[in-house]
């Protein structure tokens, strides 16, 4: 009986350990060796004819080949689910190359792309945005501005008129003129928005385009405060190498007034096609506010003084990205606009 | 303003300053300059020779070969030129010359004989008959006997070519400065050089004539005309002016024309005072009045255009007629001619604003008009009246008769202001001190007595501190400020919830994919008709521009939707695959009063073709309502908007109000675009979405108890609407019901025509316990009830 299930189990070993046996050959051979019918079982069924002294020791032998059975059979089971779980993966190799499946992500207009930027930056330096009427009054894109009818300065400004008050506002700057006159100071806004002039649409002009002016007013506002937040914005714009330069210019609303120029972002100053070998871009207007505006808006110069500024967004826009013709921006191709 | 380096030495100096100093410098004190020319840079090589014999080329019956005295050799040079004669004095590109153009000139063979340079045509030096008056135009520039003695010079030194001019961009504000008297003033301040401007003297004829004998003088309209000067001058000899006089001109970019023409340009070029001169012999009558026009009185300018004049322009008349149209343009009918031998020199100051209407309103903006426009000095006026009548005697023009015609009503005063020094060092954030103020100021030509500054007639545009600062800063220089930080009350910041709603809303829409668009807000009216909006639709009456570009850009638009779809046909024109566009637009909705501003409403507008449908977009705008909180909105279904297909057309309300209008473009309406695909698209209020919106966020227990569905699945008639049918499940359901949703939607042969098969799953739940079978059963039983009694519904098994 020894002899039997030593073979018994030599036999199974061997068959459970052989490449040949798969996950149903293996379950064959559990039953076939430990099922009810199986050949230990039928050993063990076979015992009641031993004799009392051989009996416990056949038994415990019995007991040991069902133990190795069985472990053998568990670890194959382990053994052929690891193999199996190798083919798997091995099958389900896949090319990573191949192009995501993606949900489309919109794309911002690269002019509200920096008309929020802008906005973010002023933002950050205590600033409220202002909303004004592109259909405005003479007044409020003119007269108030210290630019009364029949200024030359209206010239350089060809404007689109509705009736002989009302116009398509040219310029950002009504919207200094509507704050203070509802707002005490300290005021600090910016007021991006659509402005209009009669240029015909060519590769720099659009008769339509936008503007974001700044505003600030307070007791005690210098002009070495305007110098100081406009080279914080430039930096903060175009990166912290960026120096500003201030030329004298003419603006009716501001007195003293400044054309300001950046440091060339691409080149650093030493000169490049962007710059036109200047090392300097003209990117913005400025000056203090002039007594005749704040006294037109109910606010004393002689307590408050203030500075204004405004830039174009068109032009931050095909500085910052190179963009060569501005008809790019009211074409609305999706293949400009994802580029953004 | 052009100005002429050469003309600015009369005046002043820039000895020991390049160029692009001076030109940098400029700008920095207040004086824009756009850039400079090198005149004549583009002529090399060219001198003047002498042809000393000439002789025929042997091959050809047209060429010459002129022997040509260079001064230092006599070289051979071919011409094909018939206008030169042995002894003529011409200018010669001798190897290797440069000319205007590009053109080199090298030493080469015409038709085997040697040719050692050319000899040149006025063209060729870039020269017009107006620079050389007695030239020959198409042959060679014969220089005459004057230039006997400049055989071998340069040409560019002795026809005095070499000149650099520096073209500045003058601000409006700084009328003194069109000129190079007021140029060489802001010179020297720059660059702390001498300054100054020479007396005008006139001899006069002194022959006992007078110009009472000729002329009298009125301003009947002394507001718009401040002061009217005029000198007369007889015996005048109408000829070119000397070449140096020509050359300033060219120069300066003016045209010269001849000698009492150009010295009225001239003087208005170096005084920045406008002149005018009229031919007396054609004026009626002695009295010259300096009055309105009459309504509708005719008046032929010099360029001889007709113009109709009104009562707001100002005339230069005689007894019978308007010979000058007052600051703008003189009239043909005493314009100087050929023959003109007595000249009224007139030097006057008109009103600005005036000035500035007329020529606006006749089309002719001027040299002379743009210069009143801005506001000039009255008490320049005399000067540049002297100064025309000395060149006229230098030039031998003619005879300047005695007397001077000066009409002055009222002397303006002078203006005063007070030197601020604290104020304006606080003002500016620097520190200067009193000297230094004062010694700029004075260069100025501001006479600084203790804290009073007394400002040049020329400076009107100096008024008050303000003005007084920026003198101040940009003489010592606007970067030498330095930069401060704000020291006042912080203030908030930041954007109003509704700003940041539409920031929010954008951002949506991006992760939604749809790319942002920007069109403009004026548009055809034409585009009305392409969206089919209906001819009696009050959208029509837009704000209407009166000036525009052209018809294309004429009105304000009162509906974004045809800008988007114009920007779809253009996608689908460049064949862009599956676009979904989306623009916050603003629409501008004219007052019933035309004297008030218009609404100018924002509404976001959609657009979408490609992979999409009607539910697609639909699920945008869900998700557009759900982003603002708003979570009864309706929708409606719309057939009665023309641009949009009748079946597949939506509105939507939240409550009574209409948040916008959705659905597949009618194709009579994409076919107007040339648009053959579905396109689908959308017009949403965006202020009537942020006026239902609610953001609040008020959090709510996730359920205790679980929930329990009931299915219902029949056939009804396709025009039945799910949305009807979910409203009455969800009714019947009652307080139980948490959800009722469509799951299936089928349509076919075996469902039969004009009916479709739907299926709903209704979800109850109890808050406060596990619902019963029994109670489930009852909702379902009052649903199944409902749908039979109010929809006529018999539900299948």
């Amino acid at each position: 009986m020894k002899e039997t299930l030593n073979r018994i189990k030599a036999e199974a070993l061997e068959a459970i350990a052989s490449p040949e046996t798969d996950d149903a050959a293996l379950e064959a051979l559990r039953i076939k060796y430990l099922g009810k019918k199986g050949e230990l079982t039928a050993v063990l069924r076979g015992m009641g004819q031993l004799s009392a002294e051989e009996r416990p020791v056949v038994g415990q032998i019995a007991n040991e080949v069902r133990a190795e059975i069985e472990a053998a059979i568990t670890e194959k089971k382990t053994v052929l689910k690891a193999q199996a779980l190798d083919a798997q993966l091995k099958a389900e190799k896949l090319d990573v190359t191949v192009d995501g499946k993606k949900a489309k992500v919109g794309h911002r207009h690269p002019l509200t792309l920096v008309q929020r930027d802008l906005e973010n930056i002023f933002i950050g330096m205590g600033f409220s945005i202002a909303e004004g009427p592109e259909v405005e009054y003479d007044y409020y894109n003119f007269q108030a501005l210290n630019i009364p009818e029949n200024h030359p300065a209206r010239d350089t400004q060809d404007t689109f008129y509705i009736t002989d008050n009302i116009l398509l506002r040219s310029q950002t700057s009504p919207v200094q003129a509507r704050t203070m006159e509802q707002q005490k100071p300290p005021i600090r806004i910016i007021s991006p928005g659509r402005v209009y002039r009669s240029d015909a649409m060519d590769a720099t002009h659009s008769p339509l385009f936008h503007q974001m002016e700044g505003l600030v007013v307070d007791k005690g506002i210098t002009m070495g405060d305007l110098k100081g937040m406009l080279e914080t914005f430039a930096k903060t714009e175009f990166g912290e190498d960026t120096k500003i330069r201030f030329r004298p210019h003419h603006f009716p609303f501001t007195e003293p007034s400044a054309e300001v120029d950046i440091s060339c972002f691409m080149c650093g100053g030493k000169g490049c096609r962007l710059c036109k070998g200047e090392g300097w871009i003209e990117i913005l207007g400025a000056g203090m506010v002039h007594p005749n505006v704040l006294r037109n808006c109910g606010i004393d110069p002689e307590v408050y003084s203030g500075f204004a500024f405004g830039m174009g967004v068109e032009r931050i826009a095909m500085l910052k990205y190179h963009i060569d013709d501005i008809r790019h921006f009211y074409d609305n191709d999706v293949r400009f606009i994802e580029q953004f | 303003m052009n100005l002429s380096l050469k003309w600015l030495h009369d005046f002043t100096n820039t000895d020991g300053i390049t160029v692009k100093e001076y030109c940098d410098r400029m700008t920095d004190t207040g004086s824009k300059v756009e850039g400079y020319e090198v005149l004549g840079d583009d002529i090399q090589n060219v001198k003047v020779a002498k042809v000393v014999s000439m002789e025929r080329h042997p091959d050809s019956d047209h060429l010459w070969i002129c022997q040509v005295d260079i001064g230092s050799e006599v070289t051979q040079i071919v011409t094909g030129a018939q206008n030169v004669h042995a002894g003529d004095i011409v200018p010669a590109a001798i190897p290797v010359a440069h000319l205007p153009g590009d053109i080199t000139i090298k030493a080469g063979k015409l038709r085997g004989v040697e040719s050692n340079g050319m000899l040149c045509s006025i063209s060729e030096l870039n020269l017009t008959l107006h620079d050389m008056p007695k030239a020959c135009e198409d042959g060679i520039l014969i220089l005459g006997k004057g230039f006997e003695d400049k055989v071998g010079m340069d040409i560019k030194d002795a026809l005095l070519l070499n000149d650099t001019v520096v073209e500045f961009e003058i601000t409006s504000n700084r009328p003194d400065c069109l000129s190079v008297i007021g140029l060489a003033r802001e010179t020297a301040i720059s660059f702390d050089k001498p300054f100054s401007v020479p007396a005008p003297t006139v001899k006069g004829a002194g022959d006992g004539d007078k110009i009472e004998n000729y002329l009298s003088v009125r301003i009947s309209d002394s507001d718009l005309c401040y002061r009217y000067a005029a000198k007369v001058v007889k015996n005048v000899k109408i000829a070119p002016s000397p070449l140096w006089l020509r050359m300033r001109l060219r120069a300066a970019g003016v045209r010269p024309i001849n000698n009492i023409v150009d010295i009225t340009n001239y003087v208005m070029l170096e005084y920045g005072q406008p002149m005018h001169a009229f031919d007396y012999a054609m004026l009626s009558g002695s009295a010259i009045n300096v009055r309105r026009a009459n309504d509708g009185e005719l008046f032929k300018s010099l360029d001889d255009k007709d113009h109709v004049l009104d009562s707001t322009m100002l005339v230069i008349a005689d007894e019978k007629k308007a010979c000058a149209l007052a600051g703008v343009m003189g009239g043909a009918n005493s314009e100087i001619k050929d023959g003109t031998t007595t000249v009224v020199f007139e030097s006057a100051c008109f009103s600005g604003p005036s000035v500035r209407v007329t020529a606006k309103k006749n089309g002719m903006r001027t040299e002379s008009s743009s210069r009143f426009e801005k506001g000039l000095d009255p008490n320049n006026c005399m000067a540049g009246l002297l100064r025309a009548c000395q060149l006229v005697e230098e030039l031998s023009a003619g005879d300047v008769v005695d007397g001077t015609i000066d009409v002055y009503p009222t002397k303006p005063e002078a203006v005063v202001l007070p030197l601020e020094v604290d104020k304006i060092n606080k003002f500016l954030g620097v520190e200067l001190d009193y000297d230094y103020m004062k010694s700029v100021l004075e260069r100025l030509e501001c006479k600084v007595e203790g804290n009073e500054i007394t400002v040049p007639s020329f400076r009107a545009d100096l008024t008050c501190m303000n003005d007084i600062a920026e003198e101040i800063i940009r003489i010592y220089g606007y970067n030498k400020i330095k930069s401060t930080c704000i020291y006042a009350e912080t203030t908030q910041g930041g954007r109003t919830p509704k700003q940041q709603f539409e920031v929010d809303l954008e951002e949506a829409l991006y992760g939604m994919g749809c790319d942002q668009i920007q069109t403009f807000s004026f548009i055809s009216p034409k585009y009305y008709d392409k969206v089919r909006l209906p001819a009696d639709s009050s959208l029509r009456k837009s704000v209407v521009i009166s000036n525009p570009l052209g018809e294309d850009t004429s009105v304000m638009r009162t509906i974004a939707l045809p800008s988007m779809l114009e920007v779809i046909a253009r996608n689908i024109n460049f064949s862009n695959e599956n676009v979904r566009l989306f623009e916050m637009a603003t629409v501008y909705i004219p007052d019933e009063d035309a004297t008030k501003l218009p609404a100018e409403n924002k509404v976001i507008t959609l657009g979408m073709y490609g992979d999409e449908d009607f539910y697609t977009i639909k699920g945008v705008i869900e998700n557009i309502l759900e982003k603002a909180g708003i979570e009864k909105a309706k929708f409606v279904s719309c057939s009665d908007d023309a641009a949009y297909h009748p079946g597949r057309c939506a509105r939507i309300y939240a409550g009574e109000t209409l948040l916008g209008t959705f659905g597949q473009i009618h194709p009579l309406t994409a076919n107007n675009y040339g648009i053959s695909t579905p396109v689908y698209a959308a017009e949403l209020s965006f202020d009537e979405i942020w006026n239902a919106a609610d953001m609040t966020i008020d959090y709510k227990p996730l359920p205790k108890f679980p929930a329990t569905s009931r299915d219902f699945s029949f056939i009804c008639d396709e025009d039945l609407e799910v949305g009807t049918i979910e409203e009455v499940m969800a009714k019947a359901a009652g307080k139980l019901c948490e959800d009722v949703k469509l799951f299936d939607i089928f349509r076919g042969e075996k469902i039969g025509e004009g009916k479709k098969s739907v299926a709903f799953r209704v979800i109850l739940r109890a808050p406060d316990r596990t619902l019963t079978v029994e109670e489930a059963d009852k909702v379902s039983n009052k649903i199944l009830k409902d749908l039979s009694y109010k929809l006529g519904l018999n539900i299948r098994g």
